[in-house]
C-alpha cells in the first residue's frame, strides 16, 4: 500500500515537472524594449539623486569623521609620546639626585671619619706626649734622687757615725775624717747598690 | 506561469502610464526597487555620518569601513589622481551593491538583471572615462591603443586589437554584471520549481542545493558590484595615468 503511494507520489511528480518546463516560454524579458526608457529615465533619477546626496552631504561628513578621530588619536599618541617622554626625564632627574645624594653622603662619610681619625690622632700624639713628658719629669725624678741619695746617706751616715763616736768614744771626732771614710766605703757598696 | 523562471525579470507597470513625448516613463517595479536600494543606502550612510563619536557604533563603523574600503580600492588600483571621482564610485559600488542584494529577497525585483539598466551604467563610465581621457591627454590619449615594445609588423593589428578592446568594454562591463545576475536567479528559480514539483519525496535534494546557491549568489551579488566597480577604476586609471 505505502510502495503504491510512493510510486504514484513520483509519478504526480514527474507530470508537474513537465508542466513546469511546459511553462517556459516567451524568451527574456530583458529583451523587451517596451520599459527600455522607463528604466533608463528612473535610473538616472534615482541614480543621480543618490550620487548628489553621498557626495554633497554624506561623504563629505564621513571623511571629515574619519580624519578627526585620525588626528584625534594621533594628538593623543603625541600626547602620551609627549608624557612619556616628561617622565622618562622626571626619573633621570630622580636618579641623578639620587646619585648626588649618594655621592654627597660618600663625601660626608669620608670627611667625618677622616676628621674624627685625625682628631683622635692629635689626642693620641697629645696625650702621648703627655705621658712623655711626665715620664721624663719621672724619669728625671728619679735620677735626680738618684743623684743626691747617696750623698745625702752619706750625710746622714756621717752624721750617725760622729755620734755614734761620740756616745761611744765621747770625743770629738773630725768630721771631715768620717766623711773620707764613708765616702770610699759608700762608693764600694755604692756601686752595688746603685750600679750607674 | 508563476513556475516560468523568466517571469520574475518581467518588468510591469505600477500605477498609472506616464508619457512624455513619445516615451513611457512609467513607474514600474524597477523603479521601485531602484529608489528603495538609493533610499537605503542614503538612509544607513547618514545614520552612519550624523554623530561622530570617538568609539563608532555600529552602523557608524559599518559607514566608515565601506569609505576606507571603496576608497583603498581606487588608491591601490587609480591612484591618488582618481580622488575626485570617489563620490562617483562610491555611489556605483553601492548602488550595484544594494540592487543586487535587495535581488537576494524572494519576491523582489533585481534591478541589475537587466541589460538595459547596465548597459546605461556602463556606456556612461565609458564615455565619462573617454572623455577624461581626452581632457587630460588631449589627442595624446589614442597612444593608448599603441602599446610599447611592440614590433612594427605586429603594430598595425595590436592597434586594431587596442582599439575593438576599448570599444568592447561598455558591452563586456554591462553583460558580465548583467548575466551573472540573470543567471543566478534564473537557476534558483529552476531549483525552486523542482523543489516543489519534486515534493517531499524528491524535493530535498534540489532544497539543499537552492540553499547553497542561495549562499553562492549572494557571494555573487557582492562580488560582481566589486567588479563593476574595481573595473571602473581600471579604466579610469588608463584615462588618468597613460602608461602605454
Amino acid at each position: 500500500m505505502i510502495k503504491k503511494y510512493f510510486f504514484q507520489l513520483i509519478f504526480f511528480n514527474l507530470f508537474l515537472t513537465k508542466k513546469v518546463f511546459a511553462a517556459e516560454s516567451g524568451g527574456m524579458p530583458q529583451l523587451d524594449p517596451e520599459f527600455w526608457v522607463s528604466q533608463i529615465f528612473w535610473l538616472t533619477l534615482t541614480f543621480g539623486i543618490l550620487y548628489i546626496v553621498l557626495s554633497k552631504l554624506i561623504l563629505p561628513k564621513i571623511s571629515a569623521n574619519l580624519e578627526l578621530r585620525k588626528s584625534q588619536i594621533q594628538e593623543n599618541i603625541e600626547a602620551a609620546e609627549k608624557q612619556r617622554e616628561d617622565s622618562e626625564t622626571k626619573l633621570k632627574e630622580y636618579e641623578n639626585i639620587i646619585f648626588k645624594t649618594k655621592i654627597d653622603a660618600k663625601d660626608i662619610f669620608k670627611e667625618t671619619k677622616e676628621k674624627t681619625i685625625k682628631e683622635i690622632n692629635t689626642k693620641k700624639e697629645n696625650l702621648d706626649n703627655q705621658i712623655d713628658e711626665e715620664i721624663k719629669k719621672a724619669e728625671h725624678e728619679i735620677s735626680q734622687l738618684k743623684k743626691y741619695a747617696p750623698e745625702k746617706i752619706n750625710k746622714i751616715a756621717i752624721e750617725t757615725s760622729s755620734e755614734i763616736l761620740k756616745v761611744l768614744i765621747g770625743a770629738e771626732v773630725n768630721n771631715s775624717s768620717i766623711s773620707a771614710i764613708v765616702d770610699d766605703l759608700s762608693k764600694k757598696s755604692g756601686e752595688k747598690y746603685y750600679g750607674d | 506561469m508563476a513556475a516560468n523562471p523568466m517571469t520574475q525579470f518581467e518588468v510591469y507597470r505600477i500605477g498609472p502610464e506616464i508619457k512624455v513625448g513619445t516615451f513611457d516613463i512609467s513607474f514600474t517595479n524597477a523603479s521601485l526597487f531602484m529608489i528603495i536600494s538609493s533610499l537605503t543606502i542614503l538612509f544607513i550612510f547618514n545614520l552612519g555620518s550624523k554623530k561622530n563619536s570617538m568609539l563608532p557604533n555600529k552602523i557608524q563603523l559599518l559607514a566608515e569601513l565601506s569609505y576606507t574600503f571603496v576608497s583603498k580600492m581606487i588608491s591601490d588600483t587609480a591612484g591618488s589622481k582618481a580622488k575626485p571621482y570617489f563620490a562617483f564610485i562610491f555611489s556605483l559600488f553601492m548602488f550595484v551593491l544594494f540592487c543586487n542584494m535587495f535581488g537576494m529577497i524572494p519576491y523582489t525585483f533585481t534591478v541589475t538583471s537587466h541589460i538595459i539598466v547596465t548597459f546605461v551604467l556602463a556606456a556612461f563610465i565609458f564615455i565619462g572615462v573617454t572623455i577624461i581621457g581626452f581632457i587630460k591627454h588631449g589627442l595624446g590619449y589614442l597612444k593608448l591603443f599603441v602599446p610599447s615594445g611592440v614590433p612594427i609588423v605586429l603594430l598595425p593589428l595590436i592597434v586594431v586589437i587596442e582599439i575593438i578592446s576599448y570599444l568592447s568594454r561598455p558591452i563586456s562591463l554591462s553583460v558580465r554584471l548583467f548575466a551573472n545576475m540573470m543567471a543566478g536567479h534564473t537557476m534558483m528559480k529552476v531549483f525552486g520549481g523542482f523543489v516543489v514539483s519534486l515534493g517531499i519525496v524528491g524535493g530535498w535534494l534540489p532544497l539543499s542545493f537552492s540553499v547553497a546557491l542561495t549562499g553562492l549568489e549572494i557571494l555573487v551579488a557582492f562580488l560582481q558590484a566589486y567588479v563593476f566597480a574595481i573595473l571602473t577604476c581600471i579604466y579610469l586609471n588608463d584615462a588618468l595615468n597613460l602608461h602605454h
